[in-house]
């Protein structure tokens, strides 16, 4: 699905991160981790084309990125961006099918069966509902699987989330991560970024530990979730800690700093 | 009947019943039932016994007028939408990118050079087609920042140097003649359009909404954060570039008609959007008709009310001003 190999990536004139190589299979969950300012977004900005790679390659069912139109690489990679409130009142419909592009030409308006596709993404994501809402009046969290929705609405098989769970309270947390593993389960390959490893340990096959634009740690959350990689990102005290029902939790510990 | 097909048939209504207005009203008016029988007669090639000055009232005097009205109105409104949906701001008017300055400024060149009417359109034209090439090219040259931002503030900026090369102008021109006619033309007026002109702006004019109507959809995208659209697979850039080139076709073709009208391009596609949405495909016809009514209602009073013609600027800001800030207090919903 994607292959990443000694990317080095940034913004124009200024190179913020390298080195970073992973590949992503089908049906396959990768979280991104790493502190404020460690490129996660700009790693992502990447891997849709926003951004021109400074180094290495990115490939998107083998074929390389660069050599790929934009409606190409939409068609392959859906990306979620986080909630914000938009700027019209568009509804909640109309933004989801706004996901339709990249299948449009140029003069094309959604056809039925776009819309068709537009309005089981809407059901997938259990906001049926709210398809006549405006996009500018509904909560965060209604916003985020609007959001989330729109990128389904795109039949892309990658699609990159960056921080879905940010800002949310903690049940639209919940639910952005059950709709992830939802999804996954349906084969598409998902690519996420968060500030909370707990995320990881519920919903990801593999976190990448970014630290400073290079790779710190990939794999298996159990087995690169540390409290010595943790402490490493973050500068903090970090115990992990298993519960009884077998999951794993982070735990910080106030007042010690590393 | 839905809200927004209420909007479509009043807005329609409304257009009708002002356009017969505009052709009763005036110094020699003429009455409804002159009016139906004129048509008849062209319509059918039936001879009519209407007295002949009629005839010239309605067909020559006041047909032109109430055409450019609309096309006008229309115009603006229709680039006033596309900018506004493309610069994710509902204060924004066509002018942003420095049409009307540019426009003004090669009007103020040929009247100070003494070229004719015909002269002084082709000049307003060309100006505002330049001024926005300008500004577009500096703007977007501007790498590092967000791109609309660079080409605002690209525009105001450079729209501040035409204006001052239009005062430099105004300050050498012949205070007698070529200053009045200068004051008239940047006070914006329809008084003197015939057919002729007409027929010189309306194909630019069309040729600019004829790619807003093939795109009218996929302009909804523009309204999107520029990483979300491109990530949804539209080329920004390319669709922007069509845009501006043909919101600036038609705005250039209304102001070199009329001179400058302000506040129909910002404030009817606000009226417009509060009524149908922000969804681009419907709000284009609309703003249109809301746009082409507004403006020969305008008209209209300008040349009724007094014994001499109100200029149509000073009517739109008139209205528009309470108008615009009873819309922004009444709207609970960001647009």
């Amino acid at each position: 699905m994607l292959a990443v190999d000694d990317l080095a990536f940034g913004f124009p004139g200024r190179t913020v991160g390298r080195g970073v190589s992973f590949a992503l299979a089908d049906g396959e969950v990768l979280c991104v981790l790493g502190p404020n300012g460690s490129g996660k977004t700009t790693l992502f900005r990447t891997l849709l084309g926003l951004l021109a790679p400074h180094g290495g390659s990115i490939a998107l069912d083998g074929a390389a990125l660069g050599t790929l139109a934009r409606a190409a690489i939409a068609r392959r990679v859906g990306y979620v961006p986080q909630a914000h409130a938009g700027y019209f009142a568009y509804t909640v419909r109309e933004m989801v099918r706004m996901g339709r592009t990249a299948h449009l030409g140029a003069f094309a308006a959604p056809s039925r069966h776009d819309c068709a596709v537009a309005d089981v993404a809407l059901e997938t994501l259990g906001i049926e509902t709210l398809a006549a809402r405006p996009f500018t009046e509904i909560s965060g969290g209604e916003r985020q699987l609007t959001l989330i929705a729109r990128a389904l609405a795109q039949e892309a098989g990658l699609l990159v989330m960056d921080e879905p769970t940010a800002s949310l309270d903690f049940g639209n947390q919940v639910r952005v991560l059950e709709r992830i593993a939802q999804l996954a389960a349906r084969g598409i390959a998902v690519l996420f970024s968060t500030h909370d490893p707990d995320h990881a340990f519920l919903c990801a096959q593999r976190a990448l530990l970014l630290a400073e634009g290079r790779t710190l740690a990939l794999g298996p959350p159990r087995e690169v979730i540390r409290s010595d990689t943790l402490e490493q990102l973050y500068r903090v005290t970090v115990r992990i800690v298993e519960t009884e029902g077998g999951a794993h939790t982070c735990v910080p510990s106030l007042g010690q700093r590393s | 009947m839905s809200t927004r097909g209420l909007a479509y048939f009043a807005a329609a209504g409304a257009l009708l019943a002002l356009v017969v207005t505009a052709f009763a009203v005036g110094r020699y008016p003429v009455s409804i039932g002159e009016l139906v029988t004129l048509v008849a007669a062209k319509l059918t090639g039936a001879p009519h016994d209407l007295a002949p000055n009629v005839e010239t009232v309605v067909l020559q005097v006041r047909g032109p007028r109430v055409i450019a009205a609309l096309l006008v109105g229309a115009a603006l409104a229709a680039a006033g939408t596309a900018y506004q949906g493309m610069f994710r701001n509902p204060l924004v008017s066509p002018d942003i990118l420095g049409v009307s300055t540019g426009a003004a400024l090669g009007a103020v060149l040929a009247i100070f050079l003494s070229l004719g009417v015909l002269g002084i359109q082709l000049f307003a034209f060309a100006g505002g087609l330049a001024a926005v090439a300008l500004v577009y090219g500096v703007g977007t040259r501007l790498r590092g920042h967000d791109p609309l931002l660079a080409l605002v503030l690209t525009g105001v900026v450079i729209g501040t140097l035409l204006g001052s090369a239009i005062a430099l102008l105004k300050y050498l021109a012949d205070p007698t003649n070529q200053l009045p006619a200068i004051t008239f033309w940047l006070l914006g007026s329809l008084a003197a359009v015939g057919p002729a002109d007409l027929a010189i702006a309306a194909p630019f004019a069309l040729a600019g909404l004829a790619p807003m109507l093939l795109l009218r959809w996929r302009m909804n995208l523009l309204a999107l954060p520029d990483d979300e659209a491109r990530a949804l697979g539209v080329n920004t850039h390319r669709l922007r570039v069509v845009v501006v080139a043909a919101a600036t076709l038609m705005t250039a073709a209304a102001v070199a008609l009329s001179g400058i009208i302000g506040w129909v391009g910002l404030l009817v596609p606000h009226a417009a959007r509060l009524l149908v949405g922000p969804d681009f495909g419907r709000l284009l016809p609309l703003a249109m008709l809301i746009g082409a009514a507004f403006l020969l209602a305008v008209d209209t009073l300008c040349r009724s009310v007094a014994t001499i013609e109100v200029p149509p600027g000073v009517l739109t800001a008139l209205v528009g001003t309470p108008v615009f800030l009873w819309l922004f207090a009444v709207s609970r919903r960001p647009w």
